[in-house]
């Protein structure tokens, strides 16, 4: 899924094609295609059960399709000798960070266990990361010691000693409250200006979508339903996609 | 069933594959290792004293009224060293530490802590499931010598102790140097490192595969235990007969 890392370079193209997948008998994804341009933040939102998480487990390798191709620059990851020569990182929806381990061995886990720098250099370079997202001076914490925001902060440190072409982020704001959330979404654009890192998200945040989103895809039943500029898509003329974005809670009048 | 064999077998060999790297996994198998002395020394103390001591009981008057007093020790010792030592010890172990081990990896693989794992090519095999199998397969064995030594202890005591046996210590162990041989320990041995080899893999297995939230690793633990066992009895018939030969 990824080479160790070397030097920076900037984001790489993604390109999706045909890509569909069953479980059960039960079609999730039903030929899915896009574009992500070098550097570009891509955001794709849907409701809940769409197939958004499903579709970033495909582009990291983690679920096989049952047909469609992925492309990075253009070359198929099919093949894992392919997948290896591009970083890739993926932020979970939970941040799913080793709970046993500190902070600071959650961050550099990658270059430790692969021993790609002495440990010296590795807590440098951990601190290092855990600045960059604003978290220094917690390394010795343990991770049931942060707040929700937090773990994804630090979900996204781990991801970026990898010093990844393409960050996937499964529902970063999920379970956060507003201010965290717009952090996060903080967060998302200064690595895309910093590092110029591809960034694809998938959410159905539509204040994180429409805040941080060169374009916006718009998924439902496995199916996208409109691609284009945040501003496009909300004049996109679809009784679906229109519902989703203007979806929302109205209280009944109280009788007097 | 069939597949779920297929997927122990299939993970035991990737975990022997690997078996090259357990030096580099060293400070995680001490850590394993160190977890299993630690959560049962004390328990496997307390049970093989007793299950030595009721061995005596058991057997010690009716041999004793049959002026057999001298086979209690040997006696003592075969079953002890042979038999319910490993096997015994193995059930324990299954228990404290099979379900640990599954309930750990369980709720790793629940909350994407696999996944993680995996995105940063760590291979869980080598990760998690090699340390714990090479730590429970170097605890469970020492283990099992020393439940013997207790359990022998226990038989002496309730030999010595009870009025209707009043086997001296001394002659209690006598009569088990006579009768038990230093092969026996060691089949005991070899059989509760087979027994560690089960109860490492069929718990990582079932950990690997849990699926649903808490209440899947709760089925996840029980499968381990219960899995465990019964494949302890049925291997213990088979080793058994084995080592008989």
């Amino acid at each position: 899924m990824m080479s160790h890392p070397t030097n920076h370079d900037s984001g790489v193209s993604l390109r999706v094609r045909g890509l569909r997948k069953s479980f059960n008998g039960e079609e999730v994804l039903r030929g899915v295609d896009f574009d992500v341009k070098p550097g570009e933040v891509f955001v794709i939102m849907g409701p809940s059960g769409s197939g958004k998480s499903v579709l970033l487990k495909h582009l990291i390798g983690l679920e096989t399709p049952d047909a469609g191709e992925i492309f990075i620059n253009g070359e198929s990851i099919q093949t894992p000798e392919i997948a290896a020569k591009y970083r890739m990182a993926l932020v979970f929806q939970s941040g799913a960070l080793l709970n046993s381990l500190t902070v600071g061995e959650n961050v550099g886990l990658y270059l430790s266990e692969h021993r790609l720098k002495p440990p010296e250099e590795i807590q440098r370079i951990v601190t290092e990361k855990l600045e960059d997202v604003g978290l220094k001076d917690t390394a010795e914490k343990m991770p049931n010691e942060l707040s929700g925001g937090m773990k994804k902060r630090v979900a996204i440190a781990r991801a970026l000693i990898i010093e990844p072409q393409l960050i996937l982020y499964d529902e970063p704001t999920s379970e956060l409250d507003p201010l965290s959330a717009i952090v996060i979404g903080e967060e998302i654009l200064r690595l895309k200006e910093r590092i110029h890192v591809t960034s694809l998200v998938v959410s159905h945040d539509r204040d994180l979508a429409f805040g941080v989103a060169d374009r916006i895809a718009v998924i439902n039943e496995g199916r996208i339903l409109t691609i284009g500029t945040p501003d496009e898509v909300k004049r996109f003329n679809d009784p679906l996609v229109q519902d989703f974005l203007h979806a929302d809670f109205k209280r009944e009048p109280q009788p007097k | 069933m069939f597949e779920s064999i297929g997927e122990i077998v299939l993970l035991f060999w990737r975990t022997l594959l690997a078996l090259p790297l357990a030096w580099r996994q060293r400070q995680k198998v001490f850590d394993q290792f160190f977890e299993i002395g630690n959560a049962s020394l004390l328990m496997v103390c307390v049970l093989s004293f007793f299950i030595g001591a009721v061995i005596a009981l058991q057997t010690g008057p009716v041999l004793v009224d049959r002026s057999l007093a001298s086979a209690v020790g040997g006696i003592v010792g075969i079953a002890l060293a042979k038999e319910l030592a490993p096997v015994m010890m193995a059930i324990l172990i299954a228990g404290r530490i099979g379900s640990a081990m599954a309930a750990e990896i369980g709720s790793m693989r629940v909350y994407q802590e696999i996944d993680a794992l995996r995105t940063m090519n760590i291979n869980p095999i080598h990760y998690l499931v090699l340390p714990r199998l090479v730590a429970i397969a170097l605890a469970l064995p020492m283990l099992v010598v020393f439940a013997i030594l207790v359990g022998w202890f226990g038989g002496a005591v309730v030999a010595e102790a009870n009025n209707h046996i009043a086997i001296p210590f001394q002659a209690f162990y006598s009569d088990l140097r006579d009768i038990v041989a230093v092969k026996d320990v060691i089949n005991g041995v070899f059989k509760s490192f087979c027994f560690a080899l089960i109860i490492g893999v069929v718990s990582c297995h079932q950990g690997l595969t849990t699926i649903g939230g808490p209440r899947g690793i709760g089925r996840s633990v029980t499968k381990a235990v219960v899995n465990s066992i019964v494949l302890i009895v049925i291997f213990d018939y088979f080793l058994t007969r084995i080592l008989l030969k």
